[in-house]
């Protein structure tokens, strides 16, 4: 089973801590957490996205969509990173999430993947999606 | 251990909901820690049966602590410390604490409170300590029964009731094993060390062999409740990953790597809707595990990037990746998967070997050519009264219009196999030929093994 593990920060404390902490040191960390979930053979992907300032967000409330540039609402780095892991259950995964070298105002969503077998396999457009893999067409693949 | 018992009846009266959370709980940090645990614990009291022992222990103690403690910060150290004091205990009972385990005790009662924030192990050496935790469950001195269960429950930290239903075994014939298998090591005094650069090679043969098996037993078996079949075979592909990943210069273990993976692809596209097994030349591959394929390509090509011969597992991973990258059994590459199966059988000579480079060559140059190997290997008698000789046999007969001498052939092997839906498939084809024209000839049956 493949699950996402989304981070997020809710809290401004987290976005602090952050800004405040060395640099080295959440590097040295991340990179010892996701070492053992390669070593434990169920890292599958993972990445970290850069300052959400930096982004835009694109909203569909109205018949155009309205581009706003910055971050999804107040806070700056509310989802900042996810690994997908393929484990057993629901709960290894959970495990996996509690041991990510976050603090205070960081939280983990662990959400199962859908995988071709949750849609009708005889739909064209699963099909297709399955041949993009197979083929190579999807960017960076 | 009288409190600890006391803390378990109490349980009883926790809420079921929470329990059962909290055991599955454990259960997940077992499957995550318990390598690393129970390695570190046999470098702790040197001695890898009493380390299983202890660490046992421990999770029965966690199995009734936690429910009411709540799961602790961190699990591993605590498993970990709580197994380490029970050692001492018992040694303290058998008045064995000599100079040395006094210090081992007396660090650890120092060091309780550093225990519960940091690593319980040596980041350094752990990884050396779960690669001989693997050398040990796959020891030459034990069965393959045993050194499945083993390395099952120390490596892949699965209890002996998931073992024994993956198996389709009682728990009770997990646990015998388990233990003879503990006595067994003992009594051979098999130390917590990396096997000797020479005898290296075949010990690694020895655990790649295991984690074969074990794939192969997740997926050969299409009865009972096969749910957890599949689950086997994923299993031994994280195990043998994380064995590739201890030793990443040897091609074998990725060549194994990508053969489960290429194999375990096609798992979505195996069954039909009423179970019955779909063969190779039918299955849906728009079905086939894509991302399972490109796990498969990218350890094929490091396995190959190693650049020694080519091992029988590389090669039949070789094999694979020709039918995993053919749109269709049309469009496979027939001649290189000819002359792969004859390389593999140069490596490891096999008659069954033989036989599939035979369907391979029917299928590359022509039924004529192929019956002419499927008698060579028939002759020398290897096989037996293997029915898949007299069913390969017959299909190139079909296929070259010789259909009187294929029903024979058909017939014999319908009486030879033991397997109910593959006598079904031998008898379909014999009333296909009692159909046919006596003209047909030998393009009238695209039918397949």
């Amino acid at each position: 089973m493949k699950f996402m593990l989304i981070m997020r920060a809710v809290d401004q404390a987290a976005v602090d801590a952050f800004e405040a902490a060395d640099f080295e040191k959440i590097i040295a960390d991340m990179g010892a957490y996701n070492e053992s979930m390669v070593n434990a053979g169920v890292m599958a992907d993972g990445a970290g996205l850069s300052d959400a300032s930096e982004g835009a967000v694109v909203d569909f409330s109205e018949d155009d969509p309205v581009v706003t540039d910055g971050p999804y609402g107040e806070l700056r780095e509310l989802f900042n990173g996810f690994w997908m892991v393929e484990v057993s259950s629901q709960e290894e995964a959970i495990e996996w999430a509690k041991r990510a070298p976050l603090g205070t105002g960081s939280q983990i969503e662990v959400r199962r993947v859908n995988g071709p077998e949750d849609f009708p396999q005889d739909n064209e457009w699963i099909q297709k999606e399955q041949e993009w893999i197979t083929e190579g067409k999807l960017a960076g693949s | 251990m009288d409190h600890r018992r006391e803390t378990g009846r109490q349980l009883t009266s926790a809420p079921a909901d929470d329990t059962d959370a909290v055991h599955r709980a454990i259960a997940a940090t077992w499957r995550i820690e318990a390598a690393k645990i129970i390695a570190a614990l046999t470098r702790y009291v040197g001695d890898f049966g009493l380390a299983e022992d202890l660490a046992q222990e421990a999770v029965t103690d966690a199995l009734s602590q936690w429910p009411k403690s709540g799961v602790p910060a961190n699990p591993a150290a605590w498993l970990t410390t709580v197994a380490k004091r029970r050692a001492i205990d018992s040694w303290r009972r058998r008045e064995r604490l000599d100079a040395r385990l006094a210090k081992l005790a007396g660090e650890l009662e120092s060091r309780q409170d550093a225990d519960v924030g940091g690593l319980p192990w040596d980041p350094d050496d752990i990884e050396d300590d779960v690669l001989r935790l693997v050398f040990i469950a796959c020891h030459p001195v034990l069965g393959r029964g045993a050194q499945l269960a083993l390395t099952l429950r120390v490596v892949g930290g699965l209890s002996s009731e998931q073992i024994a239903r993956a198996f389709l075994i009682p728990v009770s014939t997990v646990q015998q094993r388990i233990v003879r298998a503990k006595r067994a090591l003992a009594d051979a005094q098999v130390p917590f060390e990396l096997p000797a650069a020479d005898e290296q090679p075949e010990r690694l043969k020895g655990v790649l062999g295991v984690l074969y098996l074990m794939f192969a037993e997740g997926h050969v078996t299409t009865s009972g409740p096969d749910w957890m079949r599949p689950e086997l075979a994923m299993e031994a592909l994280r195990l043998t990953r994380v064995t590739a990943g201890l030793l990443p210069h040897d091609p074998e273990v990725h060549g194994l790597v990508a053969l489960m993976a290429f194999t375990a692809a096609r798992f979505p596209a195996r069954l039909g809707a009423d179970g019955e097994p779909i063969l190779l030349a039918d299955q849906d591959r728009s079905k086939w595990d894509r991302s399972l394929i490109r796990l498969g390509s990218r350890s094929l090509g490091t396995a190959q990037g190693l650049r020694t011969a080519l091992g029988p597992y590389t090669l039949q991973a070789m094999i694979a990746w020709c039918h995993a990258e053919a749109r269709s059994i049309e469009a496979t590459d027939w001649v290189r998967i000819a002359s792969l199966y004859d390389m593999l059988n140069r490596a490891v000579p096999s008659p069954v070997t033989q036989l599939n480079q035979a369907i391979a060559i029917a299928e590359a140059h022509g039924p004529a050519r192929a019956l002419s190997l499927v008698d060579d290997i028939d002759s020398t008698g290897a096989l037996g009264k293997f029915h898949l000789v007299s069913s390969v046999r017959g299909e190139l007969l079909s296929r070259l219009g010789r259909d009187q001498e294929a029903r024979g052939e058909f017939e014999r092997a319908a009486s030879l196999t033991t397997n109910g839906r593959e006598r079904e498939v031998l008898l379909a084809k014999i009333r296909r030929i009692e159909s046919r024209p006596a003209e047909s000839t030998d393009k009238a049956d695209r039918g397949r093994r």
